[in-house]
Protein backbone atom coordinates (compact mmCIF):
# COMPACT_ATOMS: atom_id res chain seq x y z
CA UNK A 1 0.00 0.00 0.00
CA UNK A 2 2.77 2.34 0.98
CA UNK A 3 4.69 1.47 -2.16
CA UNK A 4 1.71 2.30 -4.35
CA UNK A 5 1.30 5.64 -2.61
CA UNK A 6 4.92 6.46 -3.24
CA UNK A 7 4.57 5.54 -6.88
CA UNK A 8 1.54 7.79 -7.30
CA UNK A 9 3.37 10.69 -5.76
CA UNK A 10 6.21 9.97 -8.15
CA UNK A 11 3.78 10.11 -11.06
CA UNK A 12 2.19 13.38 -10.09
CA UNK A 13 5.44 15.14 -9.27
CA UNK A 14 7.20 13.60 -12.24
CA UNK A 15 4.70 15.03 -14.71
CA UNK A 16 4.51 18.36 -12.90
CA UNK A 17 8.26 18.81 -12.86
CA UNK A 18 8.95 17.83 -16.46
CA UNK A 19 5.93 19.63 -17.92
CA UNK A 20 7.51 23.09 -18.40
CA UNK A 21 10.47 21.56 -20.21
CA UNK A 22 8.40 19.15 -22.31
CA UNK A 23 5.80 21.77 -23.27
CA UNK A 24 8.61 24.21 -24.01
CA UNK A 25 10.44 21.72 -26.19
CA UNK A 26 7.25 20.87 -28.07
CA UNK A 27 6.52 24.53 -28.78
CA UNK A 28 10.08 25.77 -29.31
CA UNK A 29 11.74 22.77 -30.97
CA UNK A 30 9.48 19.96 -32.10
CA UNK A 31 6.86 22.11 -33.81
CA UNK A 32 9.50 24.42 -35.44
CA UNK A 33 11.42 21.37 -36.62
CA UNK A 34 8.37 19.93 -38.39
CA UNK A 35 7.36 23.39 -39.63
CA UNK A 36 10.80 23.95 -41.19
CA UNK A 37 10.56 20.62 -43.02
CA UNK A 38 7.09 21.60 -44.24
CA UNK A 39 8.23 25.09 -45.30
CA UNK A 40 11.07 23.62 -47.33
CA UNK A 41 8.44 22.10 -49.64
CA UNK A 42 6.59 25.40 -50.10
CA UNK A 43 7.24 28.72 -51.78
CA UNK A 44 6.76 30.62 -48.50
CA UNK A 45 7.80 34.27 -48.48
CA UNK A 46 7.54 36.79 -45.68
CA UNK A 47 3.96 37.80 -46.39
CA UNK A 48 1.01 36.26 -48.15
CA UNK A 49 -0.13 32.71 -48.72
CA UNK A 50 2.22 29.98 -49.75
CA UNK A 51 1.62 26.81 -51.64
CA UNK A 52 3.15 23.37 -51.83
CA UNK A 53 5.84 23.18 -54.50
CA UNK A 54 7.23 19.70 -53.93
CA UNK A 55 10.97 19.39 -54.38
CA UNK A 56 11.33 22.74 -56.20
CA UNK A 57 13.43 24.38 -53.49
CA UNK A 58 15.80 21.44 -53.36
CA UNK A 59 16.12 21.39 -57.16
CA UNK A 60 16.75 25.12 -57.18
CA UNK A 61 19.29 24.64 -54.42
CA UNK A 62 21.47 22.02 -56.11
CA UNK A 63 21.41 24.03 -59.33
CA UNK A 64 22.41 27.22 -57.57
CA UNK A 65 26.04 28.17 -57.92
CA UNK A 66 25.76 30.33 -54.81
CA UNK A 67 24.52 27.38 -52.75
CA UNK A 68 27.20 24.99 -54.01
CA UNK A 69 29.80 27.65 -53.36
CA UNK A 70 28.47 28.15 -49.82
CA UNK A 71 28.64 24.41 -49.17
CA UNK A 72 32.23 24.31 -50.37
CA UNK A 73 33.11 27.43 -48.37
CA UNK A 74 31.70 25.79 -45.24
CA UNK A 75 33.72 22.61 -45.80
CA UNK A 76 36.84 24.62 -46.64
CA UNK A 77 36.35 26.63 -43.46
CA UNK A 78 36.30 23.39 -41.45
CA UNK A 79 39.45 22.17 -43.18
CA UNK A 80 41.17 25.47 -42.42
CA UNK A 81 40.09 25.77 -38.79
CA UNK A 82 39.53 22.34 -37.24
CA UNK A 83 42.89 20.49 -37.62
CA UNK A 84 45.03 23.56 -36.95
CA UNK A 85 42.79 24.78 -34.14
CA UNK A 86 42.61 21.47 -32.29
CA UNK A 87 46.34 20.85 -32.71
CA UNK A 88 47.25 24.30 -31.37
CA UNK A 89 44.82 23.80 -28.48
CA UNK A 90 46.53 20.52 -27.63
CA UNK A 91 49.92 22.26 -27.64
CA UNK A 92 48.62 25.01 -25.36
CA UNK A 93 47.02 22.44 -23.05
CA UNK A 94 50.28 20.48 -22.74
CA UNK A 95 52.22 23.68 -22.06
CA UNK A 96 49.68 24.75 -19.43
CA UNK A 97 50.03 21.35 -17.78
CA UNK A 98 53.74 21.87 -17.19
CA UNK A 99 55.00 22.74 -13.72
CA UNK A 100 55.25 26.47 -14.18
CA UNK A 101 54.31 29.57 -12.28
CA UNK A 102 51.54 31.88 -13.46
CA UNK A 103 49.54 29.00 -14.89
CA UNK A 104 46.24 30.56 -13.82
CA UNK A 105 47.12 33.85 -15.50
CA UNK A 106 48.07 32.18 -18.78
CA UNK A 107 44.92 30.07 -18.73
CA UNK A 108 42.78 33.15 -18.11
CA UNK A 109 44.41 35.02 -20.98
CA UNK A 110 43.98 32.22 -23.51
CA UNK A 111 40.36 31.81 -22.47
CA UNK A 112 39.51 35.52 -22.71
CA UNK A 113 38.06 35.60 -26.28
CA UNK A 114 35.39 33.15 -25.15
CA UNK A 115 33.66 35.77 -23.01
CA UNK A 116 33.85 38.52 -25.65
CA UNK A 117 30.98 38.75 -28.11
CA UNK A 118 32.05 37.57 -31.59
CA UNK A 119 30.68 40.88 -32.86
CA UNK A 120 33.40 42.77 -30.94
CA UNK A 121 36.09 40.22 -31.79
CA UNK A 122 35.25 40.44 -35.48
CA UNK A 123 35.34 44.22 -35.40
CA UNK A 124 38.84 44.55 -33.96
CA UNK A 125 40.27 41.89 -36.29
CA UNK A 126 38.63 43.55 -39.25
CA UNK A 127 40.43 46.71 -38.25
CA UNK A 128 43.75 44.94 -37.74
CA UNK A 129 43.39 43.24 -41.12
CA UNK A 130 42.50 46.51 -42.85
CA UNK A 131 44.48 46.53 -46.09
CA UNK A 132 45.58 50.18 -45.95
CA UNK A 133 45.99 51.07 -42.28
CA UNK A 134 45.82 47.68 -40.56
CA UNK A 135 48.52 46.71 -38.11
CA UNK A 136 48.88 43.20 -39.56
CA UNK A 137 50.12 44.43 -42.92
CA UNK A 138 52.38 46.92 -41.14
CA UNK A 139 53.99 44.27 -38.95
CA UNK A 140 54.38 41.73 -41.76
CA UNK A 141 55.47 44.39 -44.29
CA UNK A 142 52.85 43.03 -46.68
CA UNK A 143 50.14 44.60 -48.75
CA UNK A 144 47.41 41.96 -48.66
CA UNK A 145 43.69 42.69 -49.06
CA UNK A 146 42.79 40.44 -46.15
CA UNK A 147 39.10 41.29 -46.14
CA UNK A 148 38.22 42.08 -49.74
CA UNK A 149 40.35 39.67 -51.77
CA UNK A 150 38.02 36.72 -52.56
CA UNK A 151 40.90 34.25 -52.47
CA UNK A 152 42.16 35.37 -49.08
CA UNK A 153 39.12 36.34 -47.04
CA UNK A 154 38.16 32.86 -45.86
CA UNK A 155 41.70 32.31 -44.56
CA UNK A 156 41.47 35.61 -42.70
CA UNK A 157 38.22 34.60 -41.01
CA UNK A 158 39.66 31.14 -40.27
CA UNK A 159 42.60 32.76 -38.44
CA UNK A 160 40.19 34.74 -36.29
CA UNK A 161 38.08 31.63 -35.63
CA UNK A 162 41.13 29.63 -34.51
CA UNK A 163 42.24 32.50 -32.29
CA UNK A 164 38.77 32.76 -30.73
CA UNK A 165 38.33 29.09 -29.90
CA UNK A 166 41.89 28.25 -28.88
CA UNK A 167 41.56 28.88 -25.15
CA UNK A 168 38.22 27.14 -24.84
CA UNK A 169 39.46 23.98 -26.52
CA UNK A 170 42.71 24.13 -24.54
CA UNK A 171 40.80 24.34 -21.24
CA UNK A 172 38.79 21.24 -22.13
CA UNK A 173 41.90 19.33 -23.20
CA UNK A 174 43.77 20.49 -20.11
CA UNK A 175 41.08 19.05 -17.84
CA UNK A 176 41.43 15.79 -19.77
CA UNK A 177 45.19 15.78 -19.36
CA UNK A 178 44.94 16.57 -15.64
CA UNK A 179 42.81 13.47 -15.15
CA UNK A 180 45.66 11.23 -16.25
CA UNK A 181 47.19 9.49 -13.24
CA UNK A 182 50.69 10.69 -12.34
CA UNK A 183 51.81 7.11 -11.77
CA UNK A 184 52.00 6.47 -15.53
CA UNK A 185 54.50 9.28 -15.95
CA UNK A 186 56.48 8.22 -12.92
CA UNK A 187 56.79 4.68 -14.26
CA UNK A 188 57.76 5.97 -17.70
CA UNK A 189 60.30 8.34 -16.14
CA UNK A 190 61.92 5.44 -14.29
CA UNK A 191 62.09 3.50 -17.53
CA UNK A 192 63.96 6.42 -19.08
CA UNK A 193 61.27 7.66 -21.47
CA UNK A 194 61.81 11.19 -22.80
CA UNK A 195 59.15 13.89 -22.44
CA UNK A 196 58.28 13.46 -26.10
CA UNK A 197 57.86 9.71 -25.71
CA UNK A 198 55.73 10.28 -22.64
CA UNK A 199 53.50 12.62 -24.61
CA UNK A 200 53.19 10.19 -27.50
CA UNK A 201 52.66 6.97 -25.53
CA UNK A 202 50.82 8.24 -22.44
CA UNK A 203 49.28 11.69 -22.84
CA UNK A 204 47.93 11.32 -26.36
CA UNK A 205 46.18 7.93 -25.93
CA UNK A 206 44.86 8.88 -22.49
CA UNK A 207 43.48 12.23 -23.62
CA UNK A 208 42.02 10.86 -26.85
CA UNK A 209 38.41 10.68 -25.53
CA UNK A 210 38.56 14.39 -24.66
CA UNK A 211 40.28 15.11 -27.95
CA UNK A 212 37.42 13.39 -29.71
CA UNK A 213 34.82 15.51 -27.88
CA UNK A 214 36.73 18.70 -28.75
CA UNK A 215 37.06 17.63 -32.37
CA UNK A 216 33.34 16.91 -32.74
CA UNK A 217 32.40 20.16 -31.04
CA UNK A 218 34.80 22.24 -33.13
CA UNK A 219 33.57 20.58 -36.33
CA UNK A 220 29.94 21.29 -35.47
CA UNK A 221 30.74 24.89 -34.59
CA UNK A 222 32.71 25.38 -37.82
CA UNK A 223 29.94 23.88 -39.93
CA UNK A 224 27.56 26.40 -38.34
CA UNK A 225 29.91 29.40 -38.66
CA UNK A 226 28.04 32.60 -39.19
CA UNK A 227 28.67 35.53 -36.84
CA UNK A 228 32.36 36.17 -37.60
CA UNK A 229 31.62 36.06 -41.33
CA UNK A 230 28.59 38.28 -40.98
CA UNK A 231 30.58 40.91 -39.10
CA UNK A 232 33.80 40.74 -41.11
CA UNK A 233 32.44 40.14 -44.61
CA UNK A 234 29.28 42.18 -44.90
CA UNK A 235 26.78 42.78 -47.67
CA UNK A 236 28.49 44.58 -50.54
CA UNK A 237 31.91 43.11 -49.92
CA UNK A 238 33.15 41.75 -53.28
CA UNK A 239 34.51 38.69 -51.50
CA UNK A 240 31.15 37.74 -49.97
CA UNK A 241 30.45 34.91 -52.45
CA UNK A 242 33.82 33.32 -51.76
CA UNK A 243 33.39 33.52 -48.00
CA UNK A 244 29.67 32.97 -47.42
CA UNK A 245 28.92 29.89 -45.29
CA UNK A 246 25.72 27.87 -45.44
CA UNK A 247 24.24 29.43 -42.32
CA UNK A 248 25.14 32.90 -43.60
CA UNK A 249 23.39 32.12 -46.89
CA UNK A 250 20.46 30.77 -44.86
CA UNK A 251 20.30 34.01 -42.89
CA UNK A 252 20.38 36.16 -46.01
CA UNK A 253 17.75 34.10 -47.82
CA UNK A 254 15.36 33.92 -44.86
CA UNK A 255 15.71 37.32 -43.19
CA UNK A 256 16.99 39.65 -45.90
CA UNK A 257 15.54 38.26 -49.14
CA UNK A 258 12.55 36.72 -47.35
CA UNK A 259 12.63 33.39 -49.18
CA UNK A 260 11.50 31.33 -46.22
CA UNK A 261 10.78 28.17 -48.18
CA UNK A 262 14.11 28.12 -49.97
CA UNK A 263 15.98 29.08 -46.79
CA UNK A 264 14.33 26.17 -44.98
CA UNK A 265 15.69 23.78 -47.60
CA UNK A 266 19.17 25.24 -47.07
CA UNK A 267 19.05 24.85 -43.30
CA UNK A 268 17.80 21.27 -43.59
CA UNK A 269 20.68 20.48 -45.91
CA UNK A 270 23.08 22.07 -43.42
CA UNK A 271 21.73 20.03 -40.53
CA UNK A 272 21.97 16.84 -42.60
CA UNK A 273 25.56 17.71 -43.48
CA UNK A 274 26.39 18.22 -39.80
CA UNK A 275 24.69 14.92 -38.99
CA UNK A 276 26.66 13.00 -41.62
CA UNK A 277 29.99 14.54 -40.60
CA UNK A 278 29.31 13.77 -36.93
CA UNK A 279 28.30 10.21 -37.78
CA UNK A 280 31.52 9.69 -39.76
CA UNK A 281 33.49 10.93 -36.78
CA UNK A 282 31.74 8.49 -34.47
CA UNK A 283 32.44 5.64 -36.89
CA UNK A 284 36.06 6.68 -37.26
CA UNK A 285 36.71 7.09 -33.54
CA UNK A 286 37.18 3.34 -33.01
CA UNK A 287 40.44 3.60 -34.91
CA UNK A 288 42.08 6.13 -32.62
CA UNK A 289 40.09 6.88 -29.48
CA UNK A 290 41.19 4.89 -26.47
CA UNK A 291 38.45 4.21 -23.90
CA UNK A 292 40.36 1.61 -21.90
CA UNK A 293 41.58 3.31 -18.79
CA UNK B 1 69.91 16.62 -16.67
CA UNK B 2 69.17 19.67 -14.59
CA UNK B 3 70.31 21.98 -17.34
CA UNK B 4 68.02 20.26 -19.82
CA UNK B 5 65.09 20.70 -17.47
CA UNK B 6 65.84 24.40 -17.16
CA UNK B 7 65.84 24.67 -20.92
CA UNK B 8 62.44 22.95 -21.21
CA UNK B 9 60.96 25.28 -18.62
CA UNK B 10 62.40 28.27 -20.42
CA UNK B 11 60.93 27.16 -23.75
CA UNK B 12 57.56 26.52 -22.11
CA UNK B 13 57.51 30.05 -20.72
CA UNK B 14 58.65 31.49 -24.05
CA UNK B 15 55.95 29.67 -26.02
CA UNK B 16 53.21 30.57 -23.56
CA UNK B 17 54.30 34.19 -23.47
CA UNK B 18 54.25 34.50 -27.25
CA UNK B 19 50.82 32.87 -27.27
CA UNK B 20 49.55 35.17 -24.53
CA UNK B 21 50.77 38.24 -26.41
CA UNK B 22 48.89 37.10 -29.53
CA UNK B 23 45.76 36.56 -27.43
CA UNK B 24 45.91 39.92 -25.69
CA UNK B 25 47.19 42.11 -28.47
CA UNK B 26 43.86 42.59 -30.30
CA UNK B 27 42.27 43.89 -27.09
CA UNK B 28 45.16 46.28 -26.46
CA UNK B 29 44.96 47.48 -30.03
CA UNK B 30 41.23 48.00 -29.63
CA UNK B 31 41.87 50.09 -26.53
CA UNK B 32 44.63 52.19 -28.12
CA UNK B 33 42.64 52.78 -31.32
CA UNK B 34 39.56 53.87 -29.38
CA UNK B 35 41.55 56.76 -27.85
CA UNK B 36 42.97 57.98 -31.16
CA UNK B 37 41.35 60.29 -33.68
CA UNK B 38 40.21 59.01 -37.04
CA UNK B 39 42.97 61.08 -38.69
CA UNK B 40 45.60 59.54 -36.47
CA UNK B 41 44.68 55.93 -37.22
CA UNK B 42 45.09 56.64 -40.93
CA UNK B 43 48.67 57.79 -40.54
CA UNK B 44 51.40 55.78 -42.19
CA UNK B 45 53.40 54.51 -40.40
CA UNK B 46 50.84 54.00 -37.62
CA UNK B 47 51.39 55.36 -34.13
CA UNK B 48 51.39 52.90 -31.26
CA UNK B 49 50.22 55.08 -28.41
CA UNK B 50 47.65 57.80 -29.11
CA UNK B 51 49.28 61.21 -29.68
CA UNK B 52 46.65 62.50 -27.32
CA UNK B 53 44.29 60.31 -25.29
CA UNK B 54 40.93 61.50 -26.61
CA UNK B 55 37.52 60.47 -25.34
CA UNK B 56 35.75 61.77 -28.46
CA UNK B 57 35.09 58.34 -29.93
CA UNK B 58 33.42 57.22 -26.72
CA UNK B 59 31.11 60.22 -26.55
CA UNK B 60 30.38 59.82 -30.25
CA UNK B 61 29.49 56.13 -29.99
CA UNK B 62 27.29 56.80 -26.98
CA UNK B 63 25.37 59.29 -29.11
CA UNK B 64 25.08 56.76 -31.93
CA UNK B 65 23.97 53.82 -29.83
CA UNK B 66 21.70 53.87 -26.74
CA UNK B 67 24.24 52.05 -24.60
CA UNK B 68 22.24 52.30 -21.38
CA UNK B 69 19.34 50.49 -23.00
CA UNK B 70 21.61 47.97 -24.72
CA UNK B 71 23.21 47.09 -21.38
CA UNK B 72 19.82 46.81 -19.74
CA UNK B 73 18.37 44.62 -22.51
CA UNK B 74 21.42 42.38 -22.48
CA UNK B 75 21.31 42.00 -18.70
CA UNK B 76 17.59 41.24 -18.77
CA UNK B 77 18.05 38.70 -21.54
CA UNK B 78 20.86 36.96 -19.67
CA UNK B 79 18.98 37.04 -16.35
CA UNK B 80 15.76 35.78 -17.93
CA UNK B 81 17.44 32.91 -19.74
CA UNK B 82 19.58 31.91 -16.75
CA UNK B 83 16.59 31.88 -14.36
CA UNK B 84 14.47 29.87 -16.79
CA UNK B 85 17.26 27.41 -17.55
CA UNK B 86 18.17 26.85 -13.90
CA UNK B 87 14.55 26.50 -12.73
CA UNK B 88 13.10 24.35 -15.51
CA UNK B 89 16.20 22.24 -16.16
CA UNK B 90 16.62 21.51 -12.46
CA UNK B 91 12.98 20.44 -12.13
CA UNK B 92 13.09 18.21 -15.19
CA UNK B 93 16.59 16.94 -14.45
CA UNK B 94 15.54 15.87 -10.95
CA UNK B 95 12.36 14.20 -12.21
CA UNK B 96 14.17 12.31 -14.98
CA UNK B 97 16.89 11.15 -12.59
CA UNK B 98 14.98 10.32 -9.43
CA UNK B 99 11.27 9.81 -10.06
CA UNK B 100 9.46 6.93 -11.71
CA UNK B 101 6.60 7.87 -13.96
CA UNK B 102 5.07 6.36 -17.06
CA UNK B 103 6.54 7.56 -20.35
CA UNK B 104 9.70 8.81 -18.68
CA UNK B 105 12.03 7.09 -21.12
CA UNK B 106 10.08 8.29 -24.11
CA UNK B 107 10.10 11.89 -22.86
CA UNK B 108 13.78 11.74 -22.03
CA UNK B 109 14.55 10.42 -25.51
CA UNK B 110 12.76 13.50 -26.82
CA UNK B 111 15.12 15.68 -24.77
CA UNK B 112 18.23 13.87 -26.02
CA UNK B 113 17.18 14.10 -29.66
CA UNK B 114 16.43 17.83 -29.34
CA UNK B 115 19.80 18.36 -27.72
CA UNK B 116 21.57 16.96 -30.76
CA UNK B 117 19.78 19.03 -33.41
CA UNK B 118 21.49 22.33 -34.33
CA UNK B 119 19.33 25.25 -33.20
CA UNK B 120 19.36 27.06 -36.54
CA UNK B 121 16.74 24.68 -37.89
CA UNK B 122 14.19 26.14 -35.42
CA UNK B 123 14.79 29.80 -36.16
CA UNK B 124 12.33 30.60 -38.96
CA UNK B 125 9.28 29.09 -37.18
CA UNK B 126 10.38 30.59 -33.85
CA UNK B 127 10.60 33.95 -35.54
CA UNK B 128 7.19 33.47 -37.14
CA UNK B 129 5.66 32.72 -33.74
CA UNK B 130 7.10 35.93 -32.30
CA UNK B 131 5.86 37.86 -35.34
CA UNK B 132 2.37 36.34 -35.08
CA UNK B 133 2.19 37.18 -31.38
CA UNK B 134 3.25 40.72 -32.25
CA UNK B 135 5.98 40.27 -29.64
CA UNK B 136 8.90 41.62 -31.64
CA UNK B 137 11.10 44.21 -29.93
CA UNK B 138 10.26 42.90 -26.49
CA UNK B 139 11.96 41.28 -23.52
CA UNK B 140 9.86 38.17 -24.14
CA UNK B 141 11.24 37.86 -27.68
CA UNK B 142 14.81 37.97 -26.40
CA UNK B 143 14.43 35.11 -23.96
CA UNK B 144 11.93 33.10 -26.06
CA UNK B 145 14.23 30.40 -27.56
CA UNK B 146 16.03 30.04 -24.22
CA UNK B 147 13.00 29.42 -22.01
CA UNK B 148 13.79 25.71 -21.94
CA UNK B 149 17.01 23.92 -22.70
CA UNK B 150 17.35 20.31 -23.79
CA UNK B 151 21.07 20.47 -23.14
CA UNK B 152 20.59 21.90 -19.64
CA UNK B 153 18.02 19.23 -18.79
CA UNK B 154 20.39 16.51 -19.92
CA UNK B 155 23.30 18.10 -18.08
CA UNK B 156 21.49 18.51 -14.75
CA UNK B 157 19.98 15.03 -14.97
CA UNK B 158 23.56 13.72 -14.97
CA UNK B 159 24.20 15.74 -11.85
CA UNK B 160 21.12 14.32 -10.04
CA UNK B 161 22.06 10.81 -11.17
CA UNK B 162 25.27 11.24 -9.19
CA UNK B 163 23.39 11.83 -5.91
CA UNK B 164 22.79 8.56 -4.00
CA UNK B 165 19.12 7.49 -3.78
CA UNK B 166 19.52 7.01 -0.03
CA UNK B 167 19.60 10.75 0.47
CA UNK B 168 16.19 11.17 -1.16
CA UNK B 169 14.81 8.20 0.77
CA UNK B 170 16.06 9.61 4.05
CA UNK B 171 14.30 12.88 3.29
CA UNK B 172 11.12 10.95 2.44
CA UNK B 173 11.26 9.09 5.76
CA UNK B 174 11.68 12.44 7.49
CA UNK B 175 8.33 13.43 6.02
CA UNK B 176 9.36 15.46 2.99
CA UNK B 177 7.19 15.13 -0.10
CA UNK B 178 8.75 15.03 -3.56
CA UNK B 179 8.76 18.79 -3.96
CA UNK B 180 10.36 19.36 -0.57
CA UNK B 181 12.92 16.63 -1.22
CA UNK B 182 13.77 18.36 -4.46
CA UNK B 183 13.94 21.95 -3.26
CA UNK B 184 15.35 21.45 0.24
CA UNK B 185 17.62 18.43 -0.13
CA UNK B 186 18.48 17.62 -3.74
CA UNK B 187 18.70 21.01 -5.47
CA UNK B 188 21.27 22.45 -3.01
CA UNK B 189 23.52 19.46 -3.72
CA UNK B 190 23.80 20.36 -7.41
CA UNK B 191 25.33 23.80 -6.81
CA UNK B 192 28.44 23.31 -8.94
CA UNK B 193 26.47 22.02 -11.91
CA UNK B 194 23.87 24.76 -11.62
CA UNK B 195 26.64 27.37 -11.56
CA UNK B 196 28.19 25.77 -14.64
CA UNK B 197 24.87 25.81 -16.48
CA UNK B 198 24.31 29.43 -15.47
CA UNK B 199 27.70 30.49 -16.83
CA UNK B 200 27.17 28.54 -20.03
CA UNK B 201 23.71 30.02 -20.56
CA UNK B 202 24.89 33.55 -19.79
CA UNK B 203 27.86 33.43 -22.18
CA UNK B 204 25.74 31.88 -24.90
CA UNK B 205 23.01 34.51 -24.53
CA UNK B 206 25.53 37.33 -24.48
CA UNK B 207 27.37 36.19 -27.60
CA UNK B 208 24.23 35.27 -29.58
CA UNK B 209 23.90 37.51 -32.61
CA UNK B 210 21.35 36.21 -35.11
CA UNK B 211 18.33 35.91 -32.84
CA UNK B 212 18.37 39.39 -31.22
CA UNK B 213 19.19 40.88 -34.60
CA UNK B 214 16.08 39.43 -36.26
CA UNK B 215 13.46 39.71 -33.49
CA UNK B 216 14.44 42.99 -31.89
CA UNK B 217 15.22 45.23 -34.84
CA UNK B 218 14.52 48.43 -32.89
CA UNK B 219 17.89 49.66 -31.68
CA UNK B 220 16.37 50.57 -28.30
CA UNK B 221 15.11 47.04 -27.74
CA UNK B 222 18.10 45.00 -28.83
CA UNK B 223 21.29 43.64 -27.23
CA UNK B 224 24.91 44.77 -27.22
CA UNK B 225 25.92 42.25 -29.90
CA UNK B 226 23.15 43.24 -32.27
CA UNK B 227 23.80 46.91 -31.53
CA UNK B 228 27.42 46.49 -32.54
CA UNK B 229 26.40 44.86 -35.79
CA UNK B 230 24.27 47.87 -36.72
CA UNK B 231 27.17 50.17 -35.85
CA UNK B 232 29.40 48.04 -38.07
CA UNK B 233 26.99 48.55 -40.94
CA UNK B 234 26.72 52.32 -40.57
CA UNK B 235 30.21 53.41 -39.57
CA UNK B 236 32.36 50.83 -41.23
CA UNK B 237 35.19 53.28 -41.85
CA UNK B 238 35.45 55.14 -38.55
CA UNK B 239 37.57 52.65 -36.65
CA UNK B 240 38.07 54.62 -33.42
CA UNK B 241 34.29 54.81 -33.05
CA UNK B 242 33.89 51.10 -33.82
CA UNK B 243 36.62 50.21 -31.33
CA UNK B 244 35.10 52.41 -28.63
CA UNK B 245 31.76 50.69 -29.20
CA UNK B 246 33.33 47.22 -29.07
CA UNK B 247 35.18 48.12 -25.91
CA UNK B 248 32.04 49.36 -24.18
CA UNK B 249 30.14 46.25 -25.29
CA UNK B 250 32.73 43.78 -24.05
CA UNK B 251 33.67 45.54 -20.83
CA UNK B 252 30.94 44.26 -18.43
CA UNK B 253 31.43 40.61 -19.34
CA UNK B 254 35.22 40.90 -19.18
CA UNK B 255 35.02 42.51 -15.72
CA UNK B 256 32.71 39.72 -14.54
CA UNK B 257 35.10 37.20 -16.05
CA UNK B 258 38.12 38.68 -14.30
CA UNK B 259 36.31 38.54 -10.96
CA UNK B 260 34.79 35.06 -11.35
CA UNK B 261 37.52 33.65 -13.58
CA UNK B 262 37.64 30.29 -11.84
CA UNK B 263 33.87 29.77 -12.01
CA UNK B 264 33.80 30.77 -15.67
CA UNK B 265 36.51 28.39 -16.76
CA UNK B 266 35.35 25.50 -14.59
CA UNK B 267 31.77 26.06 -15.65
CA UNK B 268 32.66 25.96 -19.29
CA UNK B 269 34.94 22.97 -18.81
CA UNK B 270 32.08 21.11 -17.11
CA UNK B 271 29.55 21.89 -19.82
CA UNK B 272 32.16 21.29 -22.50
CA UNK B 273 31.30 19.22 -25.48
CA UNK B 274 28.20 21.19 -26.32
Amino acid sequence: MKKKGKLDQDHIWGYLLVSPTIIGLLVLNVYPFLQTIYLSFTNAKVFGAHKFVGMDNYVKMINSEEFLRATWNTILFCILTVPVGVLLALVVAVLLNAKIRGKVVFRAIFFLPMVVAPAAVAMVWKWMFNSEYGIVNTILHTNIDWITNPNVVIITVAIVAVWSALGYDAVLLLSGIQNISRSYYEAAGLDGCSKLQQFWYITLPMVSPTLFVVLIMRLMASLKVYDLLYMMVGEGNPALGKAQSLIYLFYRESFISGNRGYASAIVIWTVLLIGVVTLLQFLGQKKWVNYEV
Amino acid sequence: MKKKKGMTTFLTYAALTIGAVIMVFPFIWMLLTAFKTNAEVMQIPPTILPAEWKLDSFTRVMDLLPFGKLYMNTILMIAGRVICAVAFCSMAGYAFAKLNFRGKNFLFTLVIVQQMIPGQIFIIPQYQMIARLGAGNSFFALIFPGIVSAFGTFFLRQSYMGIPNEIGEAAYLDGCNRWQTFTKVMFPLTGASVAALAVFTAVFAYTDLMWPMIVNTDINATTLSAGLSSLNGQFSTNYPVLMAGSLLAMLPMVVLYLIFQKQFIEGVAMTGGK
